[in-house]
């Protein structure tokens, strides 16, 4: 009799009764952005992460398996119980200790900044401002978000707005913070729209620019010298920490990955800051991430909304970039070509060889890689700068 | 910047709007401040090579002002050597005797510095 009670309870404990059709639908998704990761190459090296994140966590999600690996209501919490997290939680639990106390975006960013060379942005620091220019993407999805969900979620239009930054560790690290129910939403469409920066950037590039302007060959950059590259980070750590602390862990990690990279005497760390623990960290942060995509938190309007503004805020962050590289290119009497506005997004360095491809549509010898990397880079600090004054203000 | 919002509890279309804007101009002044901070990088640095490389040519200079004129080569001579507050004959005896011990043909050897260290004598000086 005990036997088949046993039995009983295992057919209920099955996934395939006890789940209902929300995690099927999950499920499906799941399955679709894994396809999208291997076989379409869309980042595979997060996309892949993330979407069996989301597998995983959608087929324990009935009532009796969903202890097994995540408990969403021990972190939808303002100070989470760390004690009680190690000693009960499942697997995704203690993965995501990782993402909750930032630990994850900051090292990615250390290991970002040992592959970033900021040689081109020194050589031209006006393209500085294009990375800026390059941020209006933020603040339009932001406003949009305000209006159609109400400024009682204003954290929320914060997050949506963030994914215009296209940096997917800050779309995280703000995120976990202002409303970490949302988290595996605002990190998929982050990362979705940055796969299609191949397919949404062109459009928007060649709907704002002439030929005429598409066609300026740019100088070559100047040489800079290797003390400049080792008291850039330093410096920039120094100046934008002391004028906006919040953004201390984000831009203090990357200029302390690219001080690694560029002081001589640390090659090992910034080879592991590289390879080894950004292989590492990127591995946790997708399937933790990934597994906090439940039915219940992303089958929803809201997530609709987000993928909607996400693509409305890269968008405007590219036609920002490219609007203020004309203004610069009339500027400097046509010596710079707008198009490099639009690799003010900070998709390192994808936006950047989207400008490139661009450019030698038009003429096969305008190599605009090493210009496009200028704002591409000094992107990746506005966007840092604009996650770090988000915090300040709705934190 | 929090006293702005610390006034709000909740948030209008006004709000957001104005936050918009400050933050969107506070990156533009930071990111312009920035490249401010590499001018001014840039400059120093420049400042600091050109007074070093000042410096040095200056240092040079005055190695050449005192270094005695070379008239001649010397037969089978191979590249030249300037010598200092030294006998030419004094500076070959020490060239050849650290040839000699070596086992290396005196034109395969490169003399940074012949220094006479002894109390109360003249300090003599080879360099090539």
């Amino acid at each position: 009799m005990k036997i088949l009670q046993s039995i009983v309870e295992l057919f209920k404990n099955c996934g395939y009764v006890s789940i209902g059709w929300q995690q099927y639908l999950m499920i499906f998704i799941a399955c679709v952005l894994l396809f999208l990761g291997i076989a379409k190459k869309f980042e595979p090296l997060l996309l892949v992460g993330i979407a069996f994140g989301m597998l995983l966590t959608n087929l324990v999600a009935s009532e009796q398996t969903a202890d097994l690996l995540y408990h969403s209501d021990m972190w939808m919490v303002k100070n989470p119980d760390y004690v009680n997290i190690l000693q009960n939680g499942g697997l995704i639990d203690i993965l995501y200790i990782g993402v909750k106390t930032s630990l994850y975006p900051c090292l990615i960013f250390v290991g970002i900044g040992a592959m970033t060379d900021f040689g081109p942005m020194l050589s031209r620091p006006i393209s500085l401002i294009l990375g800026a220019a390059a941020q209006l993407g933020i603040y339009v999805a932001f406003l949009l978000a305000c209006l159609t969900m109400g400024t009682g979620e204003i954290n929320l239009a914060a997050c949506i707005g963030i994914i215009g930054g296209a940096d997917g560790p800050t779309a995280i690290w703000l995120t976990k913070s202002l409303a970490p129910e949302y988290l595996g939403s605002i990190a998929i469409a982050a990362y979705s729209y940055m796969a299609l920066i191949p397919l949404i950037q062109p459009p928007i590039i060649k709907a704002l620019t002439t030929k005429k302007e598409r066609l300026i060959r740019m100088d070559n950059p100047k040489q800079v010298s290797k003390t400049t590259k080792i008291i850039f980070p330093i410096a920039v750590t120094i100046f934008t920490v002391l004028l906006i602390p919040s953004v201390a862990p984000l831009l203090g990690c990357l200029m302390f990955g690219n001080l690694l990279k560029e002081c001589g005497g640390t090659e090992r760390l910034s080879d592991t800051a590289q390879n080894a623990l950004m292989n590492i960290v990127t591995l946790f942060l997708g399937i933790s991430v990934g597994a906090t995509a439940t039915a219940a938190n992303f089958l929803s309007v809201k997530t609709l909304l987000i993928i909607a503004l996400g693509l409305v805020a890269f968008s405007f962050s590219t036609a920002g970039g490219v609007l203020f590289g004309k203004l610069l290119s009339w500027l400097s009497g046509g010596k710079i070509n707008p198009m490099i506005g639009a690799a003010g997004v900070s998709a390192v360095p994808m936006a950047a060889r989207v400008v490139h491809n661009v450019g030698r549509e038009y003429d096969l010898d305008n190599h605009l890689l090493m210009h496009a990397m200028a704002p591409n880079v000094a992107g990746v600090i506005g966007s840092a700068v604009a996650a770090g004054l988000f915090m300040t203000l709705l934190g | 910047m929090n006293f702005l919002l610390l006034a709000v509890d909740t948030f209008s279309i006004g709000d957001a709007l104005l936050i918009s804007l400050l933050d969107f101009v506070i990156i533009l002044i930071v990111l312009g401040m920035l490249i401010g901070v590499i001018y001014l990088l840039r400059y120093f640095l420049f400042r600091f090579d050109k007074f070093s490389n000042g410096k040095s040519k200056r240092m040079q200079g005055e190695a050449q002002i005192n270094a005695q004129p070379i008239t001649e080569k010397a037969r089978g001579s191979s590249g030249e050597v300037s010598i200092y507050n030294v006998k030419p004959r004094d500076a070959a005896m020490v060239m050849a005797i650290v040839a000699d011990e070596l086992k290396t043909p005196l034109n395969r050897l490169r003399f940074k510095s012949i220094k006479q260290v002894g109390e109360g004598e003249e300090n003599n000086e080879v360099q090539g």
